[in-house]
């Protein structure tokens, strides 16, 4: 499904990815994980075509088109979702009402009829108890006011909402106590299938407790220092990233 | 004498004057263009007029200004109402009064709606009390030559404890297929306990130069409510110099709303005075300005008497070459204790070739009162911009959707549903609402 091979990027004159590999096949639940500032917003900015980012090196395929071609609105359309770690607060801008817009424009690239208000809201209504979220929240502002963890069950929603290929999240779990990030973990679960794949980023092994990996990346100084299978992520736990830092520091 | 212009513009202007309609209007009509003959028109030296050459403009556009005015040719205002408005509606086509266009349905033991030629002559004690009453031309020289030149005029005199249902719609129509100069003035007058809406809109045919004053003397007397709404969409050559005062006695309420979308200058002075307790004063505006639109909105909340609440909210998007002016000056006087004054100002700038100038000034002199201002300039948010676009909405759509957020919470404030439908419409479209 994605394939990305020595993935370089800089943002101003600061170089941050420095070569970055990664194959990721339907149905694919991959952890990455790392210390902060190694670099994991960045590739999941790069990948969801943020412009501040300047691609260096490198390829990034998806489902046999170049991504790094395709505006941040056509990445969408094609079936890409990124959960944000920090999600921007909108004033003015209903989720209800974006919603709308995306998924009809969406739909219209796909060459999809666009959905009436009634099919709409009966979408809205399934997914909102996918992710346990209150209407009123969604007619808010976006983000506008909203806590910590309405933010990021927020973004779940709008994963739901939009049914992507790959969806990346981006420390979702930071900022949730413990029934939040039962609830959002629930949500993504929910979603998985054979047909679309997840990147979860995250430093804590906590959400991979709920959301199982297949594999677990270890990013480190804009490289993937290391991959396994979910076991590595206990391993991180037990002994920290000073141990990769270590590791790596000895190569 | 004004020695920067090369062309006497005021005496060009003096040329061209209108009769009179009684003794005292001609008395009043002689002093202010004396008085104009001595101080001029502003330069580009003149603090007030720093940012909106209108003088200039008048002499770039104008080969004379000595015009006579203009045979009324419009036969039909339709594409000009608005749909579902029921109410009274009185056109001004190149500053004369049409009766044909116009219609006016109000009762008049409720509301008195008439030229104000005509109101001079037979509600002649009203009109004294309130003509150049409120206003001083000597204040701002584009007054003293609407003082000197006006042509005609809206005079609305609502009674006593009356909620006029029916709103006063002035549409001013400019023809100007050839140059034309128009000046038009307003006087109304809400008595105690009354309430009525103003809708003014300003349109302009014809591709030639077209200038236009405009002032007016509104006085809201105890317990009244006005509603006033400005659309001002003159596209083309067109300089508009508006002066405006409401008058505010105790426990009454303002609600204004000053759309600004067209025209190369656009200038309003536009004042309340707040001369009464427990008042409350809404003061709004939008400006949309792209192409080379100049809008300058110079407002004063005059906060005379103590109790008082206002709450003034200027917002604007400037694209192409335009230059948006927010000057925005409150004044809380000794006396006014206890006063509640509230100022903002925002502005989004779409093109590296659009500007704005804001300047906030408060003068308070009382000490028991709380005021703020603010205002802020910048871009559209590239966060948001992206975070728009990574859910599958195009850049067009999630700029216009940014966009129309920012203007929303103005147009929020619109309490008639058909107009706010109204200004919605207009507000979209310019901003390419697309969603
Ligand atoms: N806009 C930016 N300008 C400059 N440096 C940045 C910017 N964004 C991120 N960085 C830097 O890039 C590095 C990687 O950041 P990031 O991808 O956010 O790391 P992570 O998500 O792994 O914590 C950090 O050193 C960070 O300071
Ligand atoms: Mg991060």
């Amino acid at each position: 499904m994605l394939s990305i091979k020595n993935l370089q990027a800089k943002i101003g004159e600061k170089q941050i990815l420095q070569g970055i590999d990664l194959q990721i096949n339907a149905g694919e639940v991959h952890a990455i994980m790392g210390p902060n500032g190694s670099g994991k917003s960045t590739l999941a900015s790069v990948l969801s075509g943020r412009e501040e980012y300047e691609v260096t090196e490198g390829e990034v395929d998806f489902l046999g088109k170049n991504l790094l071609e395709l505006s941040p609105e056509d990445r969408a359309r094609e079936g890409i979702f990124m959960a944000f770690q920090y999600p921007v607060e909108i004033p003015g801008v209903s989720t209800i009402n974006f919603m709308k817009t995306a998924l009809n424009q969406i739909r219209t690239y796909r060459g999809q009829q666009a959905l009436d208000a009634v099919s709409f809201l009966g979408l809205m209504k399934e997914k909102m108890k996918l992710v346990e979220i209150d209407q009123s929240l969604l007619n808010r502002s976006l983000n506008e006011g909203f806590s910590g963890g309405e933010k990021k069950r927020n973004e779940v929603f709008q994963m739901a909402m939009l049914e992507p290929k790959l969806s990346i999240l981006d420390e979702t779990d930071s900022g949730l106590d413990i029934d939040a990030l039962r609830i959002v973990a629930n949500g993504v679960n929910k979603l998985r299938s054979q047909n679309n794949a997840t990147i979860v980023v995250t430093h804590y092994q906590r959400l991979l407790d709920y959301i199982v990996p297949d594999f677990v990346h270890v990013l480190y100084k804009g490289r993937i220092v290391k991959s396994g299978t979910k076991e590595l992520a206990l391993e991180l736990e037990a002994k920290g990233y000073d141990w990769i830092k270590n590791e790596v520091a000895a190569v | 004498m004004n020695v920067a212009t090369k062309r006497d513009l005021v005496s060009e202007l003096a040329a061209s004057r209108t009769r009179s309609y009684s003794p005292a209007d001609q008395a009043l009509r002689e002093d202010a263009l004396t008085y104009l003959k001595n101080t001029g028109l502003p330069i580009s030296k003149t603090e007030e007029y720093r940012f909106a050459p209108v003088t200039r403009i008048l002499e770039k556009n104008f080969d004379s200004l000595t015009l006579s005015s203009q045979v009324n040719t419009v036969v039909s205002v339709n594409e000009f109402l608005i749909e579902g408005l029921k109410g009274n509606i009185i056109v001004f086509v190149n500053g004369s009064y049409a009766p044909a266009l116009s219609k006016i349905v109000s009762n008049p033991d409720q509301i008195i709606i008439k030229p104000l030629s005509k109101a001079l002559v037979e509600n002649e004690e009203v009109v004294s009390a309130l003509l150049n009453q409120k206003e001083d031309y000597k204040k701002d020289p584009f007054s003293a030559v609407n003082t000197g030149l006006w042509s005609e005029g809206l005079f609305f005199h609502v009674a006593k404890h009356t909620e006029v249902k029916e709103p006063v719609y002035l549409l001013s129509l400019n023809d100007a297929s050839s140059a034309v100069s128009v000046h038009t003035r307003i006087v109304g007058w809400v008595e105690e306990g009354s309430e009525v809406t103003l809708i003014e809109r300003f349109e302009t045919t014809g591709h030639e130069a077209a200038f236009h004053t405009q002032v007016e003397e509104i006085s809201v007397a105890k317990e009244a409510v006005l509603n006033y709404y400005k659309i001002q969409n003159d596209p083309g050559k067109s300089i508009q110099v508006c002066n405006t005062l409401i008058h505010q006695s105790d426990h009454s309420h303002v609600n204004t709303f000053t759309l600004t979308m067209n025209g190369e200058v656009v200038r309003n002075n536009f004042s309340i005075a707040i001369d009464g307790e427990h008042c409350e004063s809404h003061f709004h505006g939008l400006y949309l300005l792209t192409g080379n639109t100049l809008a300058d909105n110079h407002t004063v909340v005059d906060h005379i008497k103590p109790n008082s609440f206002s709450n003034e909210l200027y917002k604007g998007v400037m694209d192409g070459h335009s230059k948006g002016v927010f000057n925005g000056k409150i004044y809380v006087r000794p006396q006014a204790q206890m006063t509640n004054a509230f100022q903002s100002n925002r502005n989004v700038l779409l093109s590296e070739t659009s500007t704005i100038n804001t300047k906030p000034q408060l003068e308070i002199w009382a000490d028991d009162v709380k005021c703020s201002h603010g205002c802020t300039t910048g871009q559209l948010d590239e966060e948001a911009l992206f975070y728009l676009q990574s859910r599958g909405i195009n850049k067009d759509s999630a700029r216009a959707m940014l966009l129309y957020a920012f203007a929303s919470d103005v147009i929020a404030t619109i309490k008639d549903e058909t107009l706010k439908t109204y200004f919605d419409q207009l507000i979209a479209e310019r901003l390419h609402k697309n969603f």
